[in-house]
């Protein structure tokens, strides 16, 4: 392990708060449409750059902290708000500042064509979710994470319905029933175990559970990967493909990056910082929890095989691949703690391409279901180029990012001498190709009935989704870059 | 030094004095008057936060003049870091409910304004009384006021919740006052002294058979005010009835007298009943935060629907306080200012919504924050607020009662939580049906928004929302040393019971001999 080294700074309490007064900025700006996504990129840049800057230091090694409010010792001692950025959340914020900035760039295109209603409500929604997102990677305690998860859960909300009809009304109730109901029933349970049994909830390299009795420590587990349900672990998985009412570019950057993995990240925040793999591994449960998460990995893969439409086929990989992250940190061996948190990086790249394709798809030839999209691959080249990359790496083709993962999933279950994950591994690869490979089939070979009345989406979109693809593919090429940050987390 | 807890209590009664002079036909003026007294009374309690001292149990600003010698009744007032923000609570809530009353009420304005001065006076006597005479004396003061509310300016159905508010607490009052005179001849009896010093009886030994009997009246009287399940009933009545200012008040202020009467009297003079007392507390308070919970889900009338949510946001105080731990009474502390600032809040907001269409019912609205947004936006933050999301208020204190409950017993915790999460429900389905959705109904499509005088009374109760939320130090570090000594007096009570359990036996001999 390292030598801990660490700075205090205010770079991540300032690139939090960037997003946050964008959405300030945005509702002043909301009469000037111009003005207002201006607003949104120059944020999303400030944002991205001011995660940047923090890279030297995470490069170097040092874990940044910025200590916001820490309450009074006497009654509540070791408690309080605070930030502290690691490896593990400057990766994710990276991630998720990078893609704000093409998201913004895509719902430029995909709001304006569709001429949706509202749209000053959701850039300022889209801003405060950002913020959240950026918040979970930078908390410095299970008090501030919590905040941060539930900022982002009632920030979506108002995405999720943003149609305003029945349907988004009634996937808006259960997304809130979902998120909020674990998160209250069990996820903050959980913390409250974890402070009346550890008497802290920071974040320290190799836990704070040391010493608490295998009953009590097994049972906040369960209750966290329970209360967690932003990971979208069956049978916690329900509010995403209901979310998926959403205009695409939320589904897009929300429920394939931000939302879903800050629920993942928080599960590996929790393995690697709070239990400690150490603890983890004695304690025998991290192989079970391995298992609920295969059962995730199949089965949402086999519900996937059977949906038509576009959107919700790519819901269910989102859950299935999610469940990649968990699987891969549960199983408590090197390789799969870095594939775990690859996958964070990898799946995003992936993920908000496919989504980003399905939205310029119904932006252009207005069709959802994959049944009506014959010969688009002709008419549609690059969108459905960019998807076959997206589709690749989700499958695992190298040199894709999701080869780059799958493969560091596989080192790390045969380290732990777990063979039949391995077949689970090998299963879902299976099956993803089952379910991109027939999309990618209609789109490519079967012969287009209304080809004249098919064209692109708007260039913004193009460059967006074109971007995107191609970061898949560098991930994919320079995936060692990513897990050498690593290095000092586990 | 200067008497500031008699002018914080006498400033209202002032204002009251002043207002009799005034012509009844110059009702603006009446109202300035009010609301600039309810300003002066706020301005000078300030000083009260800024100059308590941390770090002591001690009473602070203590005020104490011979009154009924022969009684041993006394002019004693003080502060401890219990009461500091029950006072604070009480002048602050008041300024916002005179502004907000500003045009609810159009008759016997006069008469009105002058039964919440009074009110006011006696709420804020009521917290910083240290004698039982004097206590009592408030306390019965500020329910006349409290019931002319009900009875002159409520609803429909006024008489008979008025009725039915006075038999509760007037049962409850009677049964204090009762079991208050048994302490003082009891205390005469083994001391030889008459007194009705509240702090002497702190450390007053008692048998435990007498404390058992004498908590329960005690009890009994509290748990009407709270409203500790089964003695809820009143309150639902009560509050539909009430003008929203009558209504704010109530949840706002006179609930927590009851929560303030256990960590005040019950806790501390009864050491030991409490400690045997706790699980059946416990319990009522568990179902009261689950059936609270659950009524609220069934009501039609969103008026009622806040009602029933005191009763299960007051639960957890109740619980927590029960707990007998550093961080469950704190947390019960936090949540009885929280609570007073989230649900007077929510009854200004239906308030709002009342003025407006004259109806409470939910079905009736829906949609309003098409012709509302910014009483959509205010209604949010408040609901959030209600429903403990992070970043609000009401997170803080519900963590430290769920940590302080969790400590004493796991159990208790969990089935909290499943309040927790029915809070939650009840809040944001209600505001989904208020709030989002068509427009439908042809009444509301020309609803104007919150005017300036309704968003200024609610911006300090949003930012407090977030100021406790974010950073509730200075309100923890006050009430610190004052917990750690109520803590520290329940311990000692457990402990003596584990390291003899033969002590009270003993305790009872000694009382026999004396007889």
């Amino acid at each position: 392990m390292m030598t801990l080294k660490t700075i205090v700074s205010i770079v991540p309490l300032l690139a939090i708060l960037t997003s946050l007064l964008a959405a300030f900025g945005i509702f002043a700006l909301r009469k000037s449409p111009n003005w207002r996504e201006g607003c949104s990129i120059l944020a999303a840049v400030v944002k991205f750059g001011l995660v940047m800057s923090l890279y030297p230091l995470i490069r170097d090694g040092y874990t940044v902290e910025c200590p916001i409010v820490t309450f009074p010792a006497g009654i509540l001692p070791n408690l309080g708000f605070a930030l502290r950025v690691d490896a593990l959340g400057f990766l994710f914020a990276a991630v998720a500042s990078f893609l704000w900035i093409l998201t913004t760039l895509y719902s430029i295109g995909y709001m304006r064509t569709l001429k949706e209603h509202a749209q000053a409500r959701y850039y300022v929604c889209f801003a405060l979710a950002l913020t959240g997102a950026l918040g979970v990677a930078f908390s410095g305690n299970l008090l501030t994470l919590f905040l941060f998860y539930e900022f982002i859960t009632v920030s979506t909300y108002l995405l999720v319905v943003h149609e305003e009809n029945e349907e988004a009304y009634a996937a808006g109730t259960k997304y809130l029933t979902y998120l909020m109901g674990t998160g209250k029933l069990f996820f903050l349970p959980a913390i409250i175990f974890t402070y009346a049994l550890t008497g802290t909830l920071d974040f320290k390299v190799g836990g704070v559970f040391a010493g608490v009795s295998p009953f009590w420590a097994g049972l906040t587990l369960i209750l966290f990967v329970a209360g967690v349900a932003k990971a979208g672990l069956m049978p916690f998985h329900n509010w995403l493909p209901s979310a998926m009412v959403a205009p695409t570019p939320v589904s897009a950057l929300l429920h394939a990056v931000a939302v879903v993995k800050a629920g993942v990240f928080t599960i590996v925040r929790i393995v690697l910082s709070i239990y400690g793999v150490g603890f983890l591994d004695n304690l025998g449960l991290g192989i079970c929890m391995a298992f609920v998460a295969s059962i995730t990995v199949v089965g949402a893969s086999i519900i996937a095989l059977r949906q038509d439409n576009l959107k919700m086929r790519l819901a269910y990989s989102t859950i299935s691949q999610l469940s990649y992250v968990i699987l891969g940190v549960m199983l408590l061996s090197p390789d799969g703690v870095k594939g775990s948190i690859l996958q964070i990086v990898a799946h995003a790249f992936g993920k908000i391409t496919l989504f980003f394709c399905a939205g310029a798809i119904y932006v252009g030839i207005h069709k959802k279901y994959i049944s009506e999209m014959a010969g688009i691959g002709k008419t549609m080249p690059w969108t459905m180029g960019a998807f076959t990359v997206g589709a690749f790496s989700m499958i695992g083709v190298p040199p894709l990012a999701g080869f780059a993962v799958k493969w560091r999933l596989l080192l790390g279950s045969m380290e732990a001498h777990q063979i039949l994950i391995v077949g689970v591994l090998l299963g879902s690869t299976l099956l993803n190709a089952a379910y991109f490979l027939p999309i990618l089939k209609t789109a490519y070979f079967d012969e287009s009935a209304d080809a004249a009345h098919q064209h692109e989406a708007p260039l913004i979109m193009r460059v967006a989704l074109v971007t995107t693809a191609v970061g898949t593919i560098l991930v994919g090429l320079y995936s060692d870059f990513f897990v050498s940050l690593l290095k000092g987390l586990a | 030094m200067f008497p500031i807890l008699t002018t914080v209590i006498l400033i209202p009664l002032i204002g009251a004095a002043i207002l009799l002079l005034v012509p009844k036909k110059s009702e603006n003026l009446i109202r300035a008057i009010t609301l600039l007294t309810a300003i002066i009374d706020f301005a000078a309690s300030l000083p009260l936060f800024f100059d308590f001292e941390e770090g002591t149990a001690a009473m602070q600003f203590a005020e104490r003049v011979p009154w009924i010698p022969s009684w041993g009744a006394e002019y004693s007032l003080g502060l401890d870091g219990i009461s500091l923000f029950m006072v604070l609570l009480t002048t602050f809530t008041c300024v916002v409910v005179y502004l907000a009353t500003w045009t609810a009420v159009d008759k016997h304005v006069k008469e009105f304004n002058i039964a919440l001065l009074v009110l006011q006076t006696g709420m804020v006597g009521v917290f910083c009384a240290l004698d039982f005479v004097l206590f009592y004396v408030f306390w019965e003061l500020m329910l006349i006021p409290m019931y002319l509310l009900i009875g002159i300016w409520g609803g429909k159905n006024r008489i008979y919740a008025t009725v039915k508010f006075f038999i509760y607490t007037m049962g409850g009052s009677v049964l204090m006052l009762f079991a208050i005179l048994v302490l003082y001849f009891q205390y005469h009896s083994q001391t030889g002294v008459y007194t009705f010093d509240i702090l002497k009886y702190h450390s007053f030994a008692i048998s435990e058979t007498l404390q058992y009997s004498l908590f329960l009246c005690f009890f009994i009287a509290f748990a009407i005010k709270v409203p500790v399940w089964p003695f809820h009933t009143w309150l639902p009545d009560a509050h539909v009835e009430a003008p929203t200012a009558g209504s704010v008040i109530l949840a706002g202020i006179l609930l927590k007298m009851g929560t303030y009467g256990f960590l005040r009297f019950s806790l501390p003079i009864f050491p030991d009943a409490s400690l045997s007392a706790a699980w059946w507390v416990s319990w009522l308070a568990i179902i009261g935060i689950i059936v609270g919970a659950l009524m609220a889900l069934a009501q039609t009338d969103i008026k009622k629907l806040v009602a029933y949510s005191s009763v299960s946001h007051l639960g957890f105080v109740v619980l927590g306080t029960f707990a007998f731990t550093a961080r469950g009474i704190s947390g019960g502390i936090m949540q009885m200012i929280n609570h007073g600032i989230s649900t007077g809040a929510l009854f200004l907001l239906v308030g709002i919504l009342y003025e407006r269409r004259h109806t409470r019912l939910i079905a009736e609205y829906g949609g309003i924050s098409k012709v509302m947004p910014k009483f959509a936006f205010v209604f949010m933050i408040v609901a959030l607020s209600s429903i403990g999301l992070p970043l609000t208020n009401g997170f803080i204190g519900e963590v430290m009662i769920l940590v302080g409950v969790f400590e004493a017993n796991a159990l208790y915790a969990a089935l909290a939580v499943a309040g927790v999460l029915l809070g939650t429900a009840y809040m944001l389905w209600t505001y989904r049906r208020v709030i989002f959705g068509e427009l439908t109904n042809e009444k509301n499509k020309t609803l104007p928004d919150m005017n300036v005088r309704e968003v200024i009374y609610m911006t300090p109760l949003i930012v407090m929302i977030f100021l406790l939320g974010v950073y509730p130090n200075p309100v923890i570090r006050k009430m610190e040393a004052s917990v750690t000594n109520l803590v520290a007096t329940m311990d000692k009570a457990k402990e003596a019971r584990l390291a003899h359990p033969a002590a009270l036996a003993a305790n009872l001999d000694v009382d026999k001999k004396r007889d």
